[in-house]
């Protein structure tokens, strides 16, 4: 019997000719057909109007004339302007706590415990699911069986009460933008590359990964901030001595003298979150090629 | 393109005077080192020692074992039993970051948030050289392998093969103990592939390191290596020089594996010979068989010669022109086909021509009919 087993060296295989290519044909920009200017100006329509009708309602002072003065009361009055702190100190607290809690744990799945990665989708989802009413209902009780000094120094105070909080319910939007960033990058080669030479976890998560993710952790963070920015459900349940900027908002609302004050608020609000996503997609733009893109 | 060819393509830059010396030459031992993934066995007492300063090439099919064994080395996973040594130390327990040993990789690994030269001179930062001193060491690495001008570029900005450069002067900053390579040629295009090949055993060959190769690419690492190890299941089939890898397979796997081989039938003489293709011949490991008994002859495409003979036993069934050599398939009267590869120079043999074969090997090594695996069919 004989056979034979595959050639040590490459041999040279002779290639059909490649058929001539067409030329290409200069692509001339499709005229936009009349129904899909309809549907664009419709749902500009929808979105915008509302927003130009808000403006302009921000806009009418008390007296019935057009002025700024809806505007200028939120830098002026001491009651916004703290509500606005302490809104912004709760949401950088929130942010920077659910980077550090999530991050490393995701990392650690995605390297170490693939298996896990059910269980996080599971875990991470639930504060979607359960509403944030139970959430609060639930503390609440404990406030009542808690020792009295543990009422005082963390039920008592609104940063540590709603931030714990407010990581619970920003674990979804972290955790979901984070897993994309890292899904992105072959995380297992540079972290082999990074510690073999001589990093430890550590320095191998703060200058290899994060940089890398960079965008993507920054989108969790910017979609926290608009979160804390934007809830009132737990903050109008858990803490009623200090108001948060989303309550102080409903308080102007529902005053008969000052309704524009609110809506200047929440257009302002609403301008802050904007600009926070448009950095974050300059951001991307301009950080996105350098990490996927290999040339030659 | 051969080895030989490509490495008189290297990089003219290779010629630059060396940098600094790479750490101590040392040498690698495993010892009975075993690795199981649930129910499957990546390694099973795994037994090899890289001498110091010596390029071994791990060789095998995919599942073989040899990137696990790779990676125990560079300390990114640890074995289940068994020790492994470097320089005499034990780092079985070790972490990886505590190694000193460079890695290149298959993938793309430079870190894509730095500049080529922050690449470089990252594991230099990692052991807290100053600033100048380590920015001065990258660019001189740089120079190296042939990027000199490449420093302030982004990986996204370099093709393959240069970003493959830019690893090996990155894992040999910090002057590695050993150098570990995880197919690092595997994702380049040949020309390419061919060129960095040489380049790496320069450089390798010129700093004194050790270094281990892990490859799927029997022509890699047959060209690159100072030994050569076959793997197979988790086992270490055969370690030896290229040539005696090639030439004298320790096993069936081995032989079957590593380059083309014919298996012919044969059979043991009285006298202890084989008696392949009308010939008689020594066996490579004489006595291993009772005489009378049915073997086969395992014999590379270059260890047969065919002549033009109206009334041959052989077919020429297809011609394939390589150069320097021409490669002949000869299909037997009994239906099989063996494979014959000689000079280009000789008389020119059509397709369907009848040939007469002969064996030129001085000896020819034997395996039990049964013993081996069904045939192959040859790839030309």
């Amino acid at each position: 019997m004989s056979a034979i087993g595959q050639p040590v060296h490459e041999t040279i295989v002779s290639r059909p000719k490649a058929p001539p290519q067409p030329r290409p044909v200069a692509r001339r920009r499709p005229r936009p057909r009349a129904w899909r200017v309809a549907i664009l100006v419709l749902t500009a329509i929808f979105y915008v109007l509302p927003l130009v009708c808000a403006v302009k309602f921000s806009l009418i002072n008390q007296k019935g004339t057009y002025g700024p003065q809806n505007y200028t009361a939120i830098v002026d009055n001491g009651t916004l302007s703290a509500a606005l702190v302490l809104s912004l100190e709760i949401a950088a607290i929130t942010a920077a706590v659910a980077v550090l809690l999530v991050f490393p744990t995701t990392v650690l799945v995605r390297l170490k415990l693939p298996k896990l990665t059910i269980v996080m989708e599971a875990v991470t989802i639930l504060p979607i699911v359960v509403p944030p009413v139970v959430l609060a209902a639930g503390l609440l009780q404990m406030k009542e069986t808690a020792p009295l000094w543990v009422v005082n120094d963390f039920f008592n105070h609104p940063v540590t009460i709603l931030a714990p909080m407010y990581v619970v319910l920003a674990m979804p939007l972290m955790y979901r933008a984070i897993d994309t960033g890292l899904r992105a990058i072959d995380l297992h080669t540079l972290v082999d590359a990074s510690r073999s030479l001589g990093a430890g976890w550590p320095t191998t998560l703060w200058r290899v990964v994060l940089p890398n993710v960079q965008t993507a952790v920054l989108g969790g963070m910017f979609l926290t901030i608009a979160l804390v920015l934007g809830e009132v459900v737990i903050a109008n349940q858990l803490d009623q001595s200090t108001l948060t900027f989303p309550l102080q908002m409903l308080e102007f609302a529902s005053q008969d003298n000052a309704p524009g004050i609110s809506v200047a608020m929440t257009l302002a609000a609403l301008l802050f979150t904007f600009l926070l996503l448009f950095s974050l997609s300059f951001l991307a733009r301009r950080r996105g090629p350098r990490a996927a893109r290999v040339v030659g | 393109m051969t080895a030989e060819s490509a490495s008189r393509s290297v990089d003219p830059q290779l010629a630059a005077p060396a940098p600094a010396p790479a750490a101590s030459r040392v040498g690698v031992e495993f010892k009975d080192v075993q690795r199981h993934f649930g129910a499957v066995t990546a390694l099973q007492g795994l037994d090899m020692e890289i001498h110091p300063g010596e390029l071994v090439a791990l060789l095998g099919p995919s599942g073989c074992g040899k990137t696990t064994a790779l990676r125990l080395l560079a300390g990114f996973d640890r074995p289940d039993a068994g020790t492994i040594t470097v320089g005499g130390r034990d780092v079985t327990k070790v972490p990886a970051h505590k190694r000193d040993m460079g890695m290149v990789f298959q993938a793309y690994s430079l870190f894509p948030n730095m500049s080529v030269r922050q690449n470089v001179a990252f594991g230099l930062r990692m052991r807290r050289r100053a600033k100048a001193d380590r920015l001065s060491r990258a660019d001189e690495l740089l120079e190296m392998v042939g990027l000199g001008d490449a420093g302030d570029r982004y990986p996204y900005q370099l093709s393959g093969g240069q970003q493959q450069r830019i690893a090996i002067a990155r894992a040999l900053a910090i002057e590695p103990t050993v150098l570990l390579l995880d197919e690092p040629l595997s994702a380049l295009d040949a020309r390419v592939r061919h060129q960095l090949r040489a380049e790496i055993r320069q450089v390798q060959q010129r700093l004194g390191i050790t270094a281990l190769f892990v490859t799927h690419d029997q022509s890699e690492a047959l060209s690159l290596a100072d030994r050569v190890g076959v793997m197979n299941s988790g086992q270490l089939e055969q370690i030896d020089t290229p040539e005696d890898v090639y030439r004298h397979p320790a096993t069936p796997f081995v032989a079957e594996f590593v380059g083309a081989m014919n298996r012919v039938a044969g059979r043991i003489a009285d006298d202890g010979q084989v008696v392949v293709l009308g010939q008689r011949l020594p066996p490579t490991t004489p006595n291993a068989y009772a005489p009378g008994t049915a073997v086969e002859a395992l014999l590379r495409p270059e260890a047969l010669q065919v002549t033009p003979d109206a009334g041959g036993p052989g077919e020429i069934v297809e011609r394939t022109f390589l150069g320097s050599s021409e490669r002949l398939r000869v299909s037997l009267e009994d239906g099989h086909e063996l494979l014959v590869e000689g000079s280009s120079h000789g008389p020119v043999l059509r397709v369907g021509a009848r040939v007469a074969l002969a064996v030129v090997a001085d000896r020819v090594a034997v395996t039990e009919r049964a013993a081996l695996a069904p045939a192959i069919s040859p790839e030309l």
